[in-house]
């Protein structure tokens, strides 16, 4: 489900980010979702910018945008929150498609 | 002739509010909920002021699911090797009427809709409302999946992400200046252990606010709040200013976690949940218009939200809004004019209440913020120094104090201390 998106090079934007190290995939598998395996609720660009891209690898709560050491830019709304942090930074640039998830799909907060 | 008098679009801490008076008052109510249950998209850093809700339920003490009745408050200074902290706690913070409490939003909201159901509104779950429908200027009623359902006047309480603000007041998507993202973690531990680990007694709880290296010294903060069985531990980050920090947020909250200050008081917990959400912080200025012909703004979809730092307001705000809302739609249909004058009376009633009133009184907060840099690292810092003055003995001859914090004040500016204070009294 991963699909790289980008080729940045080593040493990209979004590699300056430090100690970046938090495993947050651990922290998501706690969660409960429905995931809709069919439909991407968030679409990118094709070539999105790699300067915008970072910006989301930052401030995504779910930490969906990611940067490997190879500098390849990956997303993956699977772990989508719905917070619409993306949206906001990134609307006019390189999302070019935020929506709802489908019908009783997405992330369900059982503490919330 | 509508399908329904009224529709709702969300069933947060407004949506659920104008849902129950609407139904109360016998309008044909319908609310559309994209959660599968409500309060499943929900989530909040933890603590809900009390009045705004005992107006509306007054017995809700005894209903509600609350976590912890607040009796300490704390606001710490943080750097990444110190902490200094102001710890409140008072008789006044625990007598009715001026109480508050920690909440989680699945139990809460879920309690909140029951109480709109039991008034008689029907409830859609599971489906996002996708578009409003038009005639003209006037929404006429909502789109979701394959159903088009009319109504005489529709709330939007759907929140600070609102897709449907555009649409229904035209409202532009707002910038990421005026906008936070917020992250949380629920730390999973035993009931005595959180009471023990925060100080309180059974049933009370603590609401800890922090600034400075929290957020790594962007502008924002951290936030703990006790629950029952668990402490909620969560970020609170300006758009703007975390698209250019060189940490990510999932890393601050990370950081933050392990500092010496907050380790200890999560230590052998397990995360249960890791939920995300924004915060509108961008105040007065940057509210749509509440009413457009036929459709009314309750909560956090007009951006009414108050994040001072030490204290976060929405979901009180947004109850108050869903219940003047909702009495304005009611009296609107009664008179057979929801057209945006007939709406109206639900502008002069938010003007009249807290809600509009402090939405005034701290419209120059935010600006303070934005300019005030200095909150997050250097005045953190500056407290830090101070107090080792103070505190740290090192067998070195003391000097007095007037002479040892003399140069910390001066590394800051005399000026510019005097400014931000003055800055930051004028705007609170
Ligand atoms: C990290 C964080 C910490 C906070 N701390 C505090 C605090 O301590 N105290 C406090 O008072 N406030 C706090 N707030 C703010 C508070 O949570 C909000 O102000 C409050 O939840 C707003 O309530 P609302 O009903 O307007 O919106 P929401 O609670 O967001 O409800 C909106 C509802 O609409 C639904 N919805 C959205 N779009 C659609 C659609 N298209 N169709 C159908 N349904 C839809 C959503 O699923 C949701 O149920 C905090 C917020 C955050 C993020
Ligand atoms: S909506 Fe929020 S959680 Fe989902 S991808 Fe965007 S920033 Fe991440």
């Amino acid at each position: 489900m991963n699909k790289a998106v980008e080729q940045d090079g080593p040493g990209g934007i979004a590699s300056d980010l430090l100690q970046n190290t938090v495993n947050v995939d651990e922290y998501l598998a706690q969660n409960r979702y429905s995931v809709d395996e069919e439909n991407a609720h968030i679409e990118l660009v094709a070539n999105p910018d790699p300067a915008e891209f970072a910006k989301l690898v930052r401030v995504c709560p779910a930490g969906l945008y990611r940067q490997d050491a190879d500098g390849n830019l990956s997303f993956d709304y699977a772990g989508c929150l719905e917070c619409g942090s993306c949206r906001i930074v990134c609307g006019d640039t390189i999302i070019a498609k935020w929506s709802n998830p489908g019908p009783t799909m997405g992330v369900e907060y059982r503490y919330g | 002739m509508s399908d329904f008098q009224a529709i709702i679009v969300g069933s947060g801490c407004a949506g659920a509010v104008a849902a129950y008076e609407l139904a109360r008052d016998g309008k044909e109510t319908l609310v559309v909920e994209r959660g599968n249950s409500n309060g499943a998209k929900n989530m909040t850093g933890g603590r809900l002021y009390s009045p705004a809700l005992e107006a509306i339920f007054p017995d809700f003490r005894d209903e509600a699911p609350l976590e912890r009745r607040i009796s300490h408050e704390r606001l710490s200074f943080l750097t990444a090797d110190a902490c200094t902290t102001i710890d409140f706690s008072s008789a006044a913070l625990l007598q009715n009427g001026q109480d508050s409490y920690s909440v989680l939003r699945a139990p809460f909201d879920a309690w909140l809709s029951s109480k709109a159901e039991a008034a008689g509104a029907e409830y859609i779950n599971g489906i996002a409302v996708e578009e409003l429908l038009k005639d003209g200027e006037r929404v006429i009623g909502i789109k979701a999946g394959d159903d088009e359902i009319s109504a005489d006047v529709v709330v939007l309480a759907d929140g600070c992400n609102s897709l449907l603000t555009e649409s229904a007041v035209g409202y532009h998507r707002p910038g990421p200046q005026t906008l936070a993202a917020g992250i949380k973690q629920i730390i999973a531990l035993d009931e005595q252990t959180v009471s023990d680990r925060t100080g309180n007694r059974a049933g009370e709880g603590t609401a800890w606010l922090f600034v400075g290296d929290a957020t790594k010294g962007h502008t924002g903060g951290g936030f703990i709040y006790s629950n029952r069985e668990s402490i909620s531990v969560g970020l609170v980050a300006t758009l703007s200013d975390l698209a250019r920090s060189p940490y990510s947020l999932c890393q601050m909250l990370e950081d933050f976690k392990a500092h010496p200050t907050v380790e200890p008081l999560l230590a052998g917990g397990t995360v249960v949940e890791h939920s995300g959400h924004m915060v509108p912080e961008g105040g007065l200025k940057m509210m749509p218009d509440l009413t457009g012909d036929g459709v009314l703004l309750a909560g956090e979809s007009a951006m009414i939200c108050v994040n001072l730092g030490y204290r976060v307001r929405g979901m009180d705000y947004a109850l108050a809004a869903g219940m003047h809302a909702g009495r304005a739609a009611a009296a609107a249909l009664d008179a057979g004019d929801t057209s945006r004058a007939g709406l109206a009376g639900y502008q002069t009633a938010l003007e009249a209440s807290f809600v509009l009133q402090d939405m005034r009184q701290f419209q120059r907060f935010p600006h303070f913020l934005e300019s005030t840099p200095r909150l997050f690292r250097e005045y953190p810092e500056f407290a830090r120094d101070a107090f080792n003055r103070l505190f740290v003995v090192d067998g070195q001859p003391d000097q007095p104090l007037t002479k040892s914090l003399k140069p910390l004040v001066k590394s800051l500016g005399y000026g510019t201390l005097f400014r931000d204070l003055r800055k930051g009294l004028k705007s609170l």
